[in-house]
């Protein structure tokens, strides 16, 4: 299957990458390789087969106790903003 | 290379133990070697000189007073996708710029509590992308190895690139690494050095920049099996902070080595006898089974029928999951921002402007098989497949197999700009068609070279064990160093 340019420039906005229409031809035809690639699952029957993988070693998450472990380090935090005023990161406006 | 650093670990332990060394000049003997060879290797993106030489005096103290710890002064480099407190780490992307973290990835922390010495930050492939160290933005590491009668500048592999070339180049003892695909085996093969990526959970992700989560796991590449494992004992732990990270006790990896053979069956895969491979490679692979009977294993034809369908499922489940842990990276946090009219231009202007083509890339292909419409197709299916492959191995280890003894790569270290692999990322992936099911199935995987190509360059072998079984890959590694030897690379640099 291939992956045509508008898809190429939707799906680039939905990763939010800002891509050029010679980056977003090139992209086109890579995908479409890749996907040439990952389409070879489809010689393999596997819709009653069995379940999807959700985790490779056969553990449970671990619970904990719900109580406060970390915080009070606001100057770590926002230590390698690239712009921030005391301890705020600066963005641009979002609300009108 | 030098006196002292041609030392293995466990020779310099022995010698700073003995105080016939002190961890002061291991360390400056080290920094001197970097200092007149990375201009050429590019394995280092930063050295910590003063952190470095402030370390090691610390540890002359302790082992002054007999009180040193497991790594006492012992020179490490540290890959970039490791968080250093305070230092330079960013997974050797333009979207980190300037990032230096206010805390210490567990692995490195561990690293420390034992006393080892960091030298400094190691170049890869950025986000661990790649297999040939070229798509870091700090430019390709060059592999301390040369064809014979050859001055063309080759891949260290990737994407620990920068920690394979600084252990086989002697600019480091050994070295942090991370594998998501291959990317420790693979660079220790095309280096001629030995790496191990262990079970999934047996190192803490805590503080690693996360590529795959699912698929990451942290590893040592070093000069020989035992300080392999060496390494690796002070890597690993149990830990909180990671909740994948599994609570079982690490053992003393250094006991297994020596330890008989006799008797263990090794598995060999007949779906890794590829079309098209290296005649080299095959005679490699027999060697190997060779040098195993002679020890007195038992060499047992297996097969994981799946094999062929798990660098498909590997490209869907990685990238779904790359596109996700990277969108962390907007451009507010930490790291480039490049402005734009609105919130939503300068997310846009920043991840284009910090990413390269092949993070860009992969993150496309993840949002892809994420998106609506397309998630049955793709990611769910390859999570099923990922099951296929991990039963495949279940069943095999089932049969009492002990290891599976395959090839590591499908080719040596190839050049760099190689025009074929740039204009042709499959080719490019295929590089680790050996080592994704490993990966995939959350298997500890050791690679280990075994011999020099007709050219000169190393070739590795792969060990696959059970899960938590790196004691007896370490045993078979052990086995099959003694029988072909180490390598070290001829210096030109």
């Amino acid at each position: 299957m291939s992956v045509d340019l508008m898809t190429v420039k939707h799906i680039a906005h939905l990763a939010r990458i800002a891509l050029n229409e010679k980056e977003a031809q090139y992209m086109s035809e890579e995908l479409s390789a890749m996907m040439g690639l990952l389409e070879q699952l489809d010689e393999i029957d596997i819709e009653n087969v069995v379940e999807p993988m959700t985790s490779v070693t056969s553990m449970r998450l671990r619970m904990r106790e719900d109580v406060i472990t970390d915080g009070n380090n606001a100057e770590d935090v926002i230590a390698n903003a690239p712009v921030k005023e005391e301890n705020f990161f600066l963005v641009p406006k979002i609300i009108e | 290379m030098n006196d002292l650093t041609s030392l293995t670990i466990a020779e310099a332990r022995n010698r700073l133990k003995r105080r016939e060394i002190t961890a002061v000049e291991l360390i400056d003997a080290y920094l001197e070697e970097i200092g007149k060879g990375n201009a050429k290797i590019n394995a280092y993106i930063t050295v910590t000189k003063d952190q470095a030489r402030s370390m090691a005096a610390k540890s002359d103290v302790l082992l002054a007073r007999g009180e040193g710890r497991l790594l006492e002064g012992i020179p490490l480099g540290i890959k970039d996708l490791f968080a250093t407190y305070n230092v330079h780490t960013q997974a050797c992307s333009r979207i980190l710029d300037g990032f230096k973290p206010r805390y210490e990835s567990t692995v490195t922390a561990n690293l420390w509590a034992e006393g080892a010495v960091m030298l400094g930050k190691l170049n890869m492939d950025e986000f661990a992308m790649g297999s040939s160290n070229e798509t870091s933005f700090y430019g390709p590491v060059v592999n301390p190895w040369r064809r014979k009668n050859s001055a063309a500048a080759l891949v260290p592999g990737g994407s620990s690139g920068g920690s394979a070339a600084a252990v086989a180049g002697h600019l480091c003892a050994g070295a942090t690494a991370t594998d998501t695909g291959g990317s420790i085996r693979q660079p220790a093969a095309f280096t001629g050095t030995v790496g191990m990526k262990p079970t999934y959970g047996r190192c803490s992700r805590w503080g690693i920049i996360a590529f795959a989560s699912s698929l990451d796991q942290a590893g040592p590449i070093a000069r020989d099996v035992c300080d392999c494992a060496i390494l690796l004992k002070s890597m690993a732990s149990f830990d909180v902070k990671d909740s994948t990270s599994v609570d079982l006790p690490v053992p003393n990896y250094e006991d297994a080595l020596g330890k008989p053979i006799k008797g263990m069956k090794i598995g060999i895969p007949k779906e890794y006898q590829i079309d098209g491979m290296p005649k080299e490679i095959c005679q490699l692979w027999d060697r190997g089974k060779e040098c195993l009977k002679e020890a007195g294993a038992r060499i047992i034809d297996i097969s994981l029928p799946h094999t062929k369908y798990a660098l498909a499922a590997y490209y869907i489940i990685a990238s779904a999951e790359a596109s996700s842990n990277l969108a962390r990276y907007d451009g507010v946090r930490y790291g480039l921002r490049i402005p734009g009219r609105d919130m939503i231009e300068m997310y846009e202007n920043t991840r284009s402007a910090g990413f390269g083509h092949e993070v860009k890339r992969r993150i496309l292909i993840g949002t892809y098989v994420l998106s609506s419409g397309y998630y049955s197709a793709y990611y769910l299916k390859a999570q099923k497949v990922r099951m296929l492959i991990k039963r495949d191995f279940d069943q095999v280890f089932k049969q009492d197999i002990d290891a599976v003894l395959t090839p590591a790569t499908p080719s040596v270290a190839f050049e760099i700009g190689d025009k074929k692999l740039m204009q042709d990322p499959i080719a490019m992936y295929l590089n680790d068609i050996f080592t994704v099911s490993v990966n995939m199935a959350g298997l500890p995987g050791l690679a280990i070279p075994a011999g020099l190509s007709t050219e000169g360059l190393p070739l590795g072998l792969q060990l696959i064990g059970r899960p938590f079984g790196e004691e007896t890959l370490f045993q078979l590694g052990y086995v099959m160093e003694k029988a072909c030897g180490t390598f070290s690379p001829k210096k030109w640099w």
